[in-house]
């Protein structure tokens, strides 16, 4: 019989119950802080069985097998799921076993120690746990030596990525200081160490395969020494203890924090202040494992790659408001690291709260806007359809023309709204943290609109796509993009189009593309009119032109840099036109491409039967 | 001495002497870009705004340089954001960041 | 004494002049000439600031100079490898010349106005360039030009400005602007004309008599700020949005016709040619020279000189000047 205690076990028990207390306190902090709205929300999202069952399969799908990064880079899919996963059921079968086999039956302990015994009594077990040969024992240790096994495999490539990113299909990584540095060795040496503990008396006490036959037999050579395998046990106690305690001061709090956001999310959530409640989820959710890095748009520059997303995240964290200040207004807001995550955080969500707490002295005055009214036969003509070219569409003449074209020759009853200028759409306006002030603009806009009693908007910026769909109330009137109109007079063959084998190559915008899945429809149109090539990245990896009015700091130079990376990822396939769908990127690219650069609208009315 | 009236009227030049540039350098320090207008006026013709009131960039940099911030001050407070000004300067001028420098910098009396 | 020949890349007015002058110092040039013609950009023109000089008078006498030099018309070059300070150079039809010494006169493109999209070259009907216009006075032909009765010209387009990545000043823009102006009010006197334009940098000898009498005898005026925009109205009139930064008003003007002045770019293809000669470009993507002082004829190679447009936008005075320059520096360079 073995003792039911033993001193090593303490410095586990303590930061178990540490890093529980700590856990649950911060959670119940952040949910403190969601506006109260929000905490109605959340509390009924639980109760609710769709939303239930969706937590219930994303906590298993992101927090243990990590599909999101498997997606992306499934060597690195395997790593965090082998390491998650495999701890995840090392805990579970270890349960299992303890119930099973339970090695404390029949043994009365105080009230105290039971409870702690509970807490240890899974990690230890093989410690205290007595030799029976049954099947049942057998059947669990083997399990439990095979998810071990998983669990050093997946930490041997976490050893790699680390020397050698490229190895796993990274170009950078995330530079972590010191405290960073000690948990992740923690970390790496807590399974190791347990494989060892194990394997000292895998001779007598349970173990498999691996404890048993490679650590016992081979690595011990079939001696058992008591001292030793005690040091062993303690290193594993201690290693356990370490990670714990610094666990919630480090990147490793994402661990617990990731679970509390998926609930979050799902219950339909939103950044609202920078720092508090749901962003804070997101903070604390970050592991800054960096997948974000080699996406940013910003990254190709030395200087610049440390302003990206997860350099982002820690320095809000770590509440260095200067740095924070910096990278808030420098991004462009291309949204590429949010694609990208796989735990799904927002941080130009946390960009735009940030921006919202800018401190500008001097209010915006659009009163100048007042007596502007929708008058003249377009009004009694009713047109169906109302054209809004938008500011920058007016510095690119062959955009508008194009679509004056297209509506005629597809017999459209429309108005060019914006034909002598127009009110900037607020978008703009809401990218500096002045979204209160935008709402002067919105409501122009929409009063204007309503008044011309159209039912269809048709917009040729994706800028201002992204502010009519998300803050304009319209009614019903139905808000489309160029790009969806002309694939929808196509498809109902109210123009058609002429053939050619041109190669195009498509470059999405990110106002249209990341931001609304608009991705189908132009690449529709261009099928109809020659032959669509691939860049080096598109769709939702599409690279940002480097236009942006999403970055209020950027330079010239530094845009200009941008711009040429994503030219050469378009010109990947040889295309001998770029095609694109905002008049930004549009003019942005012109400036530096070999080839020319033209708006789907432009290309269209070349092809017109 | 006499007074042969010059002084008693106020002049209408602007006293470059009294006028107060510690907020124009600060804005200056924090967008260096602003030295190097050329005023070809892009940026005021092209302005969004500019096509019902008076904003004017090029206007609103000069004045503020002059030491006429209120007036430029009335200007800026029109503008939308909207950057087109940016799209178009020939010089490269984050116009839209000095616009909002400008309106973190500068307090309305 | 050996007789020694020297390469003239480019027929236009440098190369014609350098060939001229080379001959003059007793070497044996030879033009290499891409077109089917000689003289360049100045062949395509019809007057020359600042007095309105017929261009062909000026190119007629210069081609007359050469009569008995080796011009190769269609021809260009496809390689060059220098041995022993020889340069042995293939041409296109394959046949290898040997040569002393290399004389790039390669010029200047005129800056593609459609990659300003917004001032409408190629999409509106009634907006011409500089080059157009001469080519019109020319030959008397062009349906974009009916009657107009008021005419703008935009300084500056393609120059000075870093959105089409030419930082630089084309240096003629202006003076021909003026010139043009005042020629296509004689061609329709009822018509306004109307010149937008930044600084008028009229330096030259007798560029600022131009610009008197543009005011004075042409009615020509002039205001002081950049075209940004140019659109259609129903009429099918063109109306173009610019500050008057002189009174600090943004303005709008229709018009019948507008002339944009095209600025100079570095010429297609001239990559090529420095590739195999290993030379470098300046800031402005022209071919750098080795000092802007003392060495303007000479480049970072031994043997390779330049003149005229291909280091940076020149007037046609200054071509000619450094064509002569730069067949000293040939003569200075083969004696030592």
């Amino acid at each position: 019989m073995r003792p039911v205690f033993d001193p090593f076990v303490l410095p586990f028990v303590l930061g178990m119950t540490f890093v529980l207390l700590y856990c649950f306190i911060g959670m119940i902090r952040i949910i403190w802080q969601l506006p109260k709205e929000d905490r109605r929300k959340f509390g009924r999202s639980l109760i609710t069985p769709k939303t239930a069952w969706k937590n219930i399969k994303d906590l298993f799908g992101d927090c243990l097998f990590h599909v999101k990064i498997w997606k992306r880079k499934p060597l690195l899919g395997y790593m965090h799921s082998s390491i998650a996963f495999g701890w995840f059921m090392i805990i579970v079968v270890g349960h299992i076993e303890a119930f099973a086999l339970s090695p404390f039956k029949g043994i009365e302990l105080p009230f105290l120690q039971k409870m702690m015994s509970n807490l240890y009594m899974t990690i230890f077990f093989r410690y205290f746990s007595l030799e029976e040969l049954t099947l049942k024992a057998q059947i669990l240790s083997f399990l439990m030596d095979f998810f071990l096994l998983m669990i050093i495999s997946g930490i041997i490539i976490a050893v790699v990525k680390k020397k050698k990113p490229r190895q796993v299909g990274l170009k950078r990584v995330t530079k972590f200081g010191i405290k960073e540095d000690l948990v992740r060795i923690a970390l790496w040496t807590i399974f190791p160490l347990r494989f060892l503990a194990e394997s000292s008396m895998a001779g007598f006490a349970g173990g498999s395969f691996l404890t048993k036959y490679i650590g016992f037999e081979l690595l011990f050579g079939g001696n058992y020494n008591e001292s030793l395998s005690l040091i062993f046990w303690w290193l594993y106690s201690i290693d356990l203890a370490i990670f714990m305690f610094v666990l919630p001061f480090t990147r490793y709090m994402h661990i617990p924090a990731e679970a509390l956001l998926i609930l979050l999310r799902n219950a339909g959530l939103k950044t609202t202040e920078p720092r508090k409640g749901y962003a804070l989820a997101e903070i604390y959710s970050c592991p800054s494992c960096g997948l974000c890095i080699d996406v940013c748009p910003m990254s190709e520059n030395k200087d610049n790659y440390k302003k990206t997303a997860v350099y982002f995240m820690r320095n809000v964290r770590k509440k260095k408001r200067r740095e924070v200040k910096k990278m808030t207004e420098i991004c462009l807001m291309c949204g590429k690291c949010v694609e990208v995550c796989p735990l799904g955080i927002e941080s130009i969500n946390i960009k735009m709260a940030q921006r919202s707490k800018i401190y500008y002295k001097l209010k915006s005055d659009f009163s100048y806007l007042e007596g502007r009214q929708t008058t003249g036969d377009g009004q009694k003509a009713r047109a169906k359809v109302v054209y809004f070219a938008g500011c920058m569409s007016h510095l690119t003449p062959k955009i508008t023309r194009s679509m004056v074209k297209i509506f005629e020759e597809a017999k459209e009853n429309y108005e060019f709204m914006d034909i002598n200028g127009s009110i900037c759409c607020g978008r703009p306006m809401m990218l500096t943290g002045k979204a209160n002030e935008a709402k002067a603009l919105i409501e122009k806009n929409t009063e204007l609109i309503m008044n011309s009693g159209a039912k269809r908007l048709v917009l040729s910026c994706p800028i201002c796509y992204k502010v009519f769909k998300e803050e304009y109330d319209l009614g019903g009137v139905e808000i489309l993009h160029h790009t969806q109109y002309i694939n929808e007079l196509i498809e109902d063959e109210r123009i058609s189009i002429d053939r050619s084998d041109k190669r195009y190559v498509y470059h999405d915008p990110c106002e249209l593309g990341r931001a609304f899945g608009v991705y189908d429809e132009p690449r529709n149109i261009i099928d109809n009119i020659g032959l669509l090539t691939q860049g080096k990245s598109d769709r939702d990896m599409a690279v940002c032109c480097g236009g942006s009015i999403g970055s209020l700091t950027m330079t010239l130079e530094e845009r200009d840099e941008i711009t040429s990376n994503s030219i050469r990822d378009l010109m990947h396939n040889n295309p001998e036109e770029i095609v694109t769908a905002c008049p930004l990127c549009q003019k942005t690219f012109a400036r530096k491409s070999p080839i020319k650069v033209k708006d789907i609208a432009e290309i269209v009315v070349e092809n017109l039967e | 001495m006499i007074d042969f009236g010059f002084s008693i009227s106020k002049s209408s030049h602007i006293q470059m002497d009294d006028v107060d540039l510690k907020s124009f350098n600060k804005l200056e320090a924090l967008n260096p870009d602003i030295k190097t207008c050329m005023s070809c006026g892009l940026c005021t013709a092209t302005c969004t705004a500019g096509n019902f009131t008076d904003v004017s960039f090029r206007q609103i940099i000069l004045m503020l340089q002059r030491g006429k911030e209120k007036e430029a001050l009335q200007k800026v407070k029109k503008c939308m954001m909207c950057g087109k000004c940016m799209l178009v300067c020939s010089r490269g001028i984050n116009t839209r960041n000095i616009l909002l420098s400008i309106t973190r910098i500068y307090n309305e009396e | 004494m050996k007789e020694h020949n020297v390469l003239v890349i480019g027929g236009g007015p440098a190369g014609i002049e350098t060939a001229y002058q080379l001959k003059n110092l007793g070497f044996r040039p030879t033009i290499i000439e891409r077109n089917d013609y000689l003289g360049g950009h100045l062949a395509q023109w019809d007057r020359l600031f600042p007095a309105s000089k017929p261009a062909d008078e000026v190119l007629e006498k210069m081609i007359d100079q050469i009569h008995d030099i080796d011009v190769k018309l269609n021809t260009k070059i496809s390689n060059i490898v220098k041995e022993n300070n020889i340069f042995h150079v293939t041409l296109t039809n394959n046949k290898i010349l040997d040569f002393d010494a290399i004389v790039v006169c390669t010029g200047f493109d005129l800056f593609k106005t459609e990659k300003k999209q917004e001032y409408g070259y190629g999409i509106y009907n009634n907006v011409i360039t500089n080059a157009d216009l001469e080519k019109y006075f020319k030959t008397g032909k062009d349906e974009r030009i009916k009657d107009p009765k008021r005419i703008g010209f935009v300084h500056c387009v393609g120059s000075r400005d870093v959105k089409v990545n030419n930082t630089y000043c084309s240096k003629v823009c202006c003076a021909t602007a003026l010139k043009q102006a005042c020629e296509i009010k004689e061609e329709f006197p009822e018509a306004d004309v109307y010149c937008f334009y930044m600084d008028l940098r009229m330096f030259g000898k007798g560029y600022e008599d131009l610009y008197l009498k543009a005011q004075k005898d042409f009615d020509i005026k002039c205001v002081r700020g950049r075209v940004c925009e140019v659109s259609e109205n129903i009429e099918g009139k063109l109306v173009i949005k610019a500050e008057d930064t002189l009174l600090g008003t943004p303005m709008k003007m229709t018009l019948d016709l507008l002339v944009l002045m095209s600025g100079m770019e570095k010429a297609e293809g001239v990559e090529k040619i420095q590739n195999m000669l290993n030379l470098k470009s300046n800031s402005d993507g022209f071919i750098e020279s080795r000092d802007t002082f003392v060495g303007m004829s000479l480049t970072n190679e031994k043997g390779v000189f330049v003149a005229g447009a291909c280091t940076s936008p020149k007037t046609l005075p200054d071509t000619i000047a450094e064509a002569r320059a730069a067949a000293v520096e040939v003569f200075n360079y083969i004696n030592n």
